[in-house]
């Protein structure tokens, strides 16, 4: 919808993690932390949480060995860039089971349910960060 | 000031060193041939697989009316979700069924947007899933 891709972000807080699911809890402790500092209810907190959650898993199914997770504090909210250093291709590494595949579908359906914008924004050699943004409580 | 300090007690808590980030799972045999799953913790890409060995045991030794209770569960993501899909899938093809137990607010808001609620029975209590078992 309208994320302020190109305002200048007031405060950030970067995370980088290993690609790695045993990792991904410490990113959404992390993030509840950011968006409970700015003043997120509780309800909104765990919608962040769990659309950050979501793509992680979603960055961890495309390889590579690190993601960032990168929190600005934008005037009207919080947007959370992941960026991935994976193959460039958008397929998953491996043909994902029927359990994984129906997943993997819930996770980006789950990100766009929650969050006010959600995009991929290309950085170049076919990869792309996934952009998110929450509106701050009115 | 009343919210700043409620929010900032909700991540003291999600930190707390007495509430590991792991997933706890205890199964019980219930009346006929049914079984509970106690499930506790955080159900996420790291610890959904310890369901899935769970569920599938139950499964295999021929268990195909579950109750799962997700009472005292504090978080699932996708993944936690497709395990219980693949649960459900399997035991209906023996004419089983799968019902849950939910009370969390925040959990039952994810089953409502991703439309589980329509594949899944969703009770308040373990008493109503089990009678509900077919």
């Amino acid at each position: 919808m309208n994320a302020p891709a190109h305002r200048a972000a007031e405060d950030v807080v970067e995370l980088r993690i290993p690609a790695k699911a045993e990792w991904v809890s410490i990113a959404r402790l992390a993030v509840s932390a950011v968006a409970s500092r700015l003043q997120f209810s509780i309800e909104e907190i765990e919608d962040v949480k769990l659309a950050v959650a979501e793509a992680l898993v979603h960055a961890i199914a495309r390889g590579g060995d690190r993601i960032d997770v990168i929190c600005e504090s934008v005037p009207d909210g919080l947007r959370i860039r992941v960026r991935n250093f994976g193959l460039p291709t958008p397929e998953p590494v491996n043909e994902p089971t029927a359990d994984e595949a129906a997943a993997g579908n819930l996770g980006i359906f789950l990100i766009r349910a929650l969050m006010d914008s959600v995009e991929h924004e290309p950085r170049g050699a076919g990869e792309a960060d996934l952009v998110m943004f929450k509106r701050s409580p009115s | 000031m009343t919210l700043v300090r409620v929010t900032t007690r909700y991540t003291l808590t999600q930190m707390n060193r007495s509430e590991p980030l792991d997933i706890k799972v205890n199964v019980r045999e219930a009346k006929g041939d049914s079984s509970v799953v106690d499930l506790s913790g955080e159900i996420d890409v790291y610890t959904s697989p310890k369901l899935k060995d769970a569920i599938g045991n139950l499964i295999d030794r021929g268990v195909y009316n579950l109750v799962i209770n997700l009472e005292k569960v504090r978080y699932i993501d996708s993944t936690g979700l497709g395990v219980l899909i693949g649960g459900l899938k399997r035991v209906r093809e023996h004419g089983g069924s799968v019902n849950l137990v939910c009370t969390n607010p925040q959990i039952k808001k994810i089953f409502d947007i991703t439309g589980l609620v329509m594949i899944f029975g969703i009770f308040d209590n373990e008493d109503a899933a089990l009678r509900a078992l077919v």
